[in-house]
């Protein structure tokens, strides 16, 4: 939906100083365009458990960090994003891949698209439902919007391919 | 499990003496219970509430947000076997700052003293080489740790040093020392106001 350029363009814009990521096979080829950008720091994890966690220290750290995972990385994160937003209160923003939202035809019945939403709500977590290029604008607004606001948020990114 | 083990609580006391005054100081655990009882400073993060796996993480973020500091991570090592894959990312980041201790003390100690799995059979230190970590030691001897402890803590980063511990039982595990938000506000306050 995003060239990796508009996406680095944008984080830089946000003044976003490191992605904390695990890839899937939307967010994973903008890693390129975000380093060749060099303002953003791409940070590589194992786990997206890990992601929160990185991301509670950089910004207790001072600077500004966002967590781009995919929503089986949401699953995932579930007691790290619970300590870091919640217990710690850290204003975390993420980008994460909504897989098989826009279409089904390698995963049909891609129990992602039954969960992925419920459990964004129970975490509490502010979000946007990004499923077209015109969208772009509305991942900054959002992000400066929860940031204005001291809060955590997310842009879930509708994906056509796992 | 014959291996000789130092108390964790003066291997500990050790760590606060050698620490520096920019230097950030995470601790979990019974590492955290026990530093506690020990001299804060605005440079502590005291991960309580928490859960397991976690502090590796965060000292990640805070060496990557202050790579001009220290960071030294006081980890159990139930959590650290719950985020083993947290030393890949700290070596792939070249996070050159951040020193992790492994207080292997063979069980998990806050919740009773129940064995992790495998006691005294996993090979951290064989791990963290294999993960990439630049310095990786070995203690066991409170003297010995005594004396290498700052050349530990000033050697070329990543370093892990486990440290071979005795369960304490009978004692209650950290009580949160206040609200977490304050608290980390209060810890970025003083990083910025240290410059
Ligand atoms: C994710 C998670 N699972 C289980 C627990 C329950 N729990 C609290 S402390 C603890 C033991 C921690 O062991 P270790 O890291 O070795 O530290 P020690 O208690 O020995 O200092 C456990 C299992 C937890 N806090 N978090």
């Amino acid at each position: 939906m995003f060239s990796g350029e508009q996406i680095a363009e944008l984080l830089e814009d946000l003044g976003v100083s490191h992605v904390v990521t695990v890839p899937d096979s939307t967010i994973g080829p903008w890693q390129g365009a975000i380093e060749q950008r060099g303002r953003t720091r791409v940070v590589r994890v194992c786990r997206e458990g890990e992601a929160w966690q990185v991301a509670a220290g950089l910004h207790l750290g001072g600077k500004t960090p966002l967590v781009m995972i995919q929503c089986t990385g949401l699953f995932e994160s579930g007691d790290a994003l619970r300590v870091a937003l919640h217990d710690w209160k850290l204003p975390l923003f993420s980008i994460i891949g909504y897989r098989s939202y826009l279409n089904q035809d390698t995963l049909p019945g891609d129990t992602c698209l039954v969960f992925t939403e419920p459990v964004l709500d129970a975490w509490r977590i502010d979000y946007r439902l990004i499923t077209t290029p015109s969208q772009l604008g509305e991942i900054g607004e959002h992000f400066v919007a929860c940031r204005a606001a001291g809060k955590p948020g997310a842009v879930l990114i509708g994906e056509g391919k796992a | 499990m014959s291996a000789p083990r130092m108390s964790a609580k003066e291997a500990l006391v050790a760590v606060h003496a050698a620490r520096g005054e920019r230097d950030v100081v995470v601790t979990t655990m019974s590492p955290a219970r026990d530093w506690m009882t020990l001299r804060q400073h605005p440079l502590d993060v005291v991960l309580v509430p928490s859960a397991m796996g976690h502090a590796t993480s965060i000292g990640l973020g805070i060496a990557l947000a202050q790579p001009e500091r220290r960071v030294i991570v006081c980890n159990g090592d139930g959590s650290m076997l719950m985020n083993l894959g947290s030393l890949v990312s700290i070596a792939a980041a070249g996070a050159a700052n951040l020193v992790v201790l492994v207080f292997d003390n063979g069980v998990y100690e806050v919740t009773g003293a129940q064995p992790i799995p495998s006691p005294g059979a996993i090979d951290f230190v064989a791990i963290a080489r294999g993960s990439g970590f630049a310095s990786v030691f070995e203690h066991s001897e409170i003297d010995r740790w005594r004396e290498d402890v700052q050349r530990i803590l000033s050697a070329p980063g990543p370093t892990m040093a486990l440290l071979h511990v005795e369960p304490v039982t009978g004692i209650p595990g950290p009580r949160s020392p206040g609200p977490a938000a304050d608290r980390g506000r209060r810890f970025t306050a003083a990083i910025q106001q240290q410059g």
